[in-house]
């Protein structure tokens, strides 16, 4: 039978009506339509989509499992490799992981195995509301005690994992709710909060325990949890200091990090004003700078509260973006005005000190940099002003130094990274790391892989002591 | 859940709460606060540790009730719980002996004043402290800033009570007075804290302010609580929250402290008026 060489589309709320609306933009597959797409894997013998997921769902098997109509299958082969499948299934650059490695991709689309994987993961999920009793699957305990630093993706794979193999897990959360990134970063309209809660909340079933309002570092130090009893620690905290351009006016009222728009629009909910008392901004004239998915994410957020324009400030050319082609697109759709090429290089404020312009520079693209993209080079004479009232700083993060000046005897590289062989080993025995604390700003399902080969390391470490 | 084991009001709009709260008790140093969100759907705010007792396991807030999350905490009684508290945050103040140092507070101020001026005094320091209220009803904690200072100067800026005027002016009398003065420290409203520091810049006398810009984290991941010292752009949550007043840019930090007025009282008000229909 001939594949087809279209993928199966993924309804979308239509971009006038999403813009108007903090509900999730794709609808997902129904299972007419999961069953039709999951029909163009060839189902490789040599598995290369597997090979480019940093996790290693096996994926030919679950979308085997989805042919069969056999979606409890399908999710139970996901779950062995995916602790967070609802979440990847919608966050994943899919397009450079497991399917840009798909063999129908080379003659067609490749098959959309991130829709399939969102569909068995919402099909779950739908069950397991409906189920009052589900059943505990609490393996037994084997008596060690491990704790994770973090509940963002590389602390709860890790977590899921090692309470898997019977070790007794406690992950610390700074934040009143459980998540990271997950639920303070990345907006509802793209990962609704309450499939990450029912995701976590699956893991305290396995026996997992959620300590919130503790931050490692302050409260405890890593010193002090192993005087508390675990026998080994794994640190996941992200890479939550957000940088800022160190430019004229940055510190006006109205200007940003995107950490801080985001966190006060997803985790404080500030986009309901009438029920939550977190304020935000809500400037008729925003402008975005980045071009990353945190850029995109904070400029469909700005419409999304009623901005007129929001312009998206990249120094760069679209190609050079590092946003997903998915997102831009989305973006674009939205009525987000792409300005590349342009730098700011000054705010300028009212006598309030609210924000009310931007001095923006034009570049041009000179040399390739270290990061292999042409570098962008200012245009002498070429400012512009540029009427806004608001500014969302979205140019990354970089690790938060909280553990690093407080853990003795932990190495770190450069820029604050904590310094972790592949399998997440530190210069202290028995502390481990990994996700973007390791590696700087990556994506959910790197640190979520860099959890679980933390976890084995952590396993044979612990069998061995 | 924290719970509330006592609270009363101190004076007009001024809250007491000890707060159960023993993982914090038992770390928490002069200088450092927490971050308090008391209930669902309420914000997230930065309250200074007043006091705290390691053996009971609890601390001691002081607030003023100033927009809707803070005058809903202090309608909270004793017996009910807070929802999420974090903490210590913050870098704990410095405490060396210095010598001859004075201790400013102003306003709700004047309670984190108070471990402060315990702690400079149990490292051997000749303590004097100067508190400074609007009026007589708004004094609270004389008699325990009387125990840990070696002199203490009490004034409102009305007269009513001690001495009449601001605390500077309590200050500029001991400056002119050419008492040797080690190190001052100021905690207070943002103006009164610029005012001592102008003040001190002037007589050479290193001053170290604890600034309560606004926050949402508290563990510098946000960077709402961004200020400027010494040209430098820094987080109060995580450099400070003490720092050099000579350094710190006070008029930035003014207008930022006022970046959600007219949010905050739009939000007040419809609180007020939920409270008069009885919807609340």
């Amino acid at each position: 039978m001939a594949v087809s060489k279209e993928a199966v589309k993924m309804r979308e709320q239509a971009p006038e009506v999403r813009k108007k609306n903090f509900n999730e933009v794709p609808l997902g597959y129904s299972e007419e339509e999961a069953l039709k797409e999951a029909e163009r894997c060839l189902q490789c013998k040599n598995k290369p989509c597997v090979s480019g997921c940093p996790v290693s769902i096996e994926i030919p098997a679950f979308i085997k499992a989805i042919r069969e109509k056999d979606f409890q299958k399908a999710i139970d082969i996901i779950h062995e490799s995916d602790a967070l499948p609802a979440v990847t299934g919608r966050v994943c650059p899919q397009e450079e992981q497991c399917q840009v490695k798909c063999v129908v991709g080379k003659v067609g689309e490749p098959v959309s195995i991130g829709r399939l994987e969102r569909f068995v993961a919402d099909w779950e999920l739908s069950k397991r509301k409906n189920e009052l009793n589900t059943n505990s699957q609490k393996p037994a305990s084997n008596g060690r005690k491990v704790a994770i630093v973090g509940s963002g993706p590389a602390g709860v794979s890790c977590a899921a994992d090692l309470a898997k193999m019977g070790y007794e897990v406690t992950v610390f959360e700074g934040f009143h709710m459980l998540g990271g990134v997950l639920v303070y970063g990345i907006p509802e309209f793209r990962l609704p909060k309450t499939i990450v809660k029912t995701e976590i909340d699956s893991l305290e079933k396995l026996g997992v325990r959620f300590v919130t309002n503790v931050l490692i570092g302050r409260a405890l130090t890593i010193e002090e949890l192993f005087e508390l009893g675990y026998q080994a620690i794994f640190i996941g905290t992200g890479a939550g200091l957000p940088k800022f351009m160190n430019i004229p006016g940055e510190n006006l009222n109205g200007v940003y990090s995107a950490n801080e728009f985001l966190t006060r629009v997803n985790l404080m909910k500030a986009y309901l004003p009438d029920e939550y008392d977190t304020p935000v901004k809500h400037g008729r004239n925003v402008a975005v700078i980045g071009g990353g998915n945190v850029a995109m994410d904070a400029a469909r957020t700005a419409i999304r509260l009623k901005a007129e324009h929001v312009y998206l400030i990249y120094r760069r050319t679209e190609k050079e973006m590092p946003a997903r082609i998915e997102e831009v697109h989305h973006a674009k759709e939205e009525g987000i005005e792409f300005m590349t090429l342009c730098n700011p290089v000054k705010y300028i404020g009212d006598e309030n000190g609210f924000v009310k312009e931007a001095i923006i520079q034009k570049m041009e693209l000179g040399e390739p940099d270290e990061s292999g993209r042409r570098s962008p080079v200012p245009i002498p004479g070429s400012e512009f002003t540029l009427t806004v009232d608001e500014v969302i700083v979205a140019i990354g993060t970089t690790p938060n130094p909280i553990i690093a000046r407080t853990t003795k005897g932990l190495k770190f590289k450069k820029h604050g990274e904590i310094d972790a062989d592949e399998n997440g080993r530190t210069s202290i025995p028995g502390v481990f790391a990994g996700g973007d604390i390791v590696t700087g700003a990556a994506t959910v399902v790197t640190a979520m892989g860099a959890g679980r080969k933390a976890a084995k390391a952590i396993d044979e470490y612990l069998k061995t002591k | 859940m924290f719970k509330i084991i006592e609270k009363y009001a101190l004076g007009p709009k001024i809250q007491y709460a000890l707060i159960e709260a023993p993982l914090i008790a038992k770390k928490a140093k002069a200088g450092q606060f927490v971050i308090v969100r008391g209930f669902e759907k309420g914000e997230r705010i930065p309250l200074t540790i007043a006091d705290y007792d390691r053996e009971k396991g609890t601390i001691t807030l002081v607030f003023q009730e100033a927009g809707k999350s803070t005058t809903k905490l202090g309608k909270m009684k004793a017996g009910e719980y807070l929802l999420d508290m974090l903490g210590p945050q913050g870098n704990p103040t410095e405490i060396e002996k210095f010598g001859n140092v004075v201790v400013i507070g102003g306003g709700i101020g004047i309670a984190p004043v108070y471990p402060l001026a315990r702690a400079l005094t149990e490292a051997g320091n000749e303590v004097t402290a100067i508190i400074g209220y609007r009026a007589k009803d708004y004094v609270f904690w004389e008699d325990k800033m009387k125990s840990v200072s070696s002199r203490l100067v009490v004034a409102t800026n009305d007269g009513s009570y001690g001495k009449k005027g601001f605390v500077t002016d309590m200050l500029k009398e001991i400056i002119e007075s050419k008492e040797k003065i080690d190190r001052v420290f100021a905690i207070g409203p943002a103006i009164m804290m610029k005012a001592v520091s102008d003040m001190t810049r002037e007589a050479g006398i290193k001053t170290v302010v604890s600034l309560n810009s606004i926050m949402v984290c508290g563990m510098g991941m946000c960077g709402a609580c961004r200020v400027s010292v010494g040209g430098k752009t820094l987080f109060t949550c995580m450099d400070g929250p003490d720092f050099d007043g000579h350094a710190v840019d006070f008029p930035e930090l003014m207008k930022r402290l006022e970046t959600y007025k007219g949010e905050e009282k739009a939000c007040l008000e419809k609180y007020h008026k939920e409270c008069a229909d009885g919807s609340i």
